[in-house]
């Protein structure tokens, strides 16, 4: 029934599916399209990227790493397994816990990825902080390892969020 | 040494990889 208990655990899921599709699609936008296409750029028109669409991508970007972990840790909860998935599974003999607690812990370091190392170095390589020339190419190469990693992690743990009832 | 990570193709190879051995371990584990 609309606005029952399992009525507000799908509209938590809605929430969350929504939120991971802004995080996760810009974070396949900046991997897939926006790093390889950089070195074809040519300098002069490269400010449109650095200075007006990478700062845009990466407000929407971080703030839905932000709701998606917010919206899932709600889901968790009002689905009761928060605490079995955390533990991923142990103790309760049952695999689909070990699951959604592997796609968790790996959302929950890719969230923090993003807020702590991809943000603050972004923001130095984009030139939105002060930093030298130097600094400059050090954080964007770190931001750009990061980011990697995190497309790396997102391919399990979107088989993990997806693969719980086949367990 | 050039990090693994700096090409695209080798990122979502270890991410299928990565995939593996998380499906692995979930079955280990129970």
């Amino acid at each position: 029934m609309l606005f029952d208990y399992s009525w507000w655990t799908f509209f938590f899921r809605w929430l969350h599916v929504l939120s991971g599709v802004m995080w996760i699609g810009h974070l396949w936008y900046f991997n897939f399209v926006q790093i390889p296409s950089m070195p074809k750029i040519p300098d002069e028109q490269k400010p449109a990227i650095t200075k007006v669409i990478a700062p845009a991508a990466l407000f929407w970007f971080r703030h839905g790493a932000l709701a998606t972990v917010i919206t899932g840790l709600i889901l968790a909860y009002l689905s009761g397994y928060s605490g079995n998935a955390l533990k991923l599974g142990f103790g309760d003999d049952n695999r689909k816990f070990t699951a959604i607690g592997f796609g968790m812990w790996m959302g929950l370091i890719m969230a923090a990825n993003v807020w702590f190392i991809i943000w603050p170095k972004q923001q130095q390589a984009l030139g939105l902080v002060e930093a030298t020339a130097d600094e400059k190419k050090r954080a964007g190469r770190i931001a750009m390892l990061a980011s990697r990693t995190n497309t790396m992690l997102s391919i399990p743990m979107l088989y993990a969020m997806t693969s719980t009832h086949f367990y | 040494m050039k990090n693994p990570l700096e090409s695209l193709g080798k990122t979502v190879s270890l991410g299928i990889l990565l995939t593996v051995v998380m499906v692995v371990l979930i079955h280990v584990i129970h």
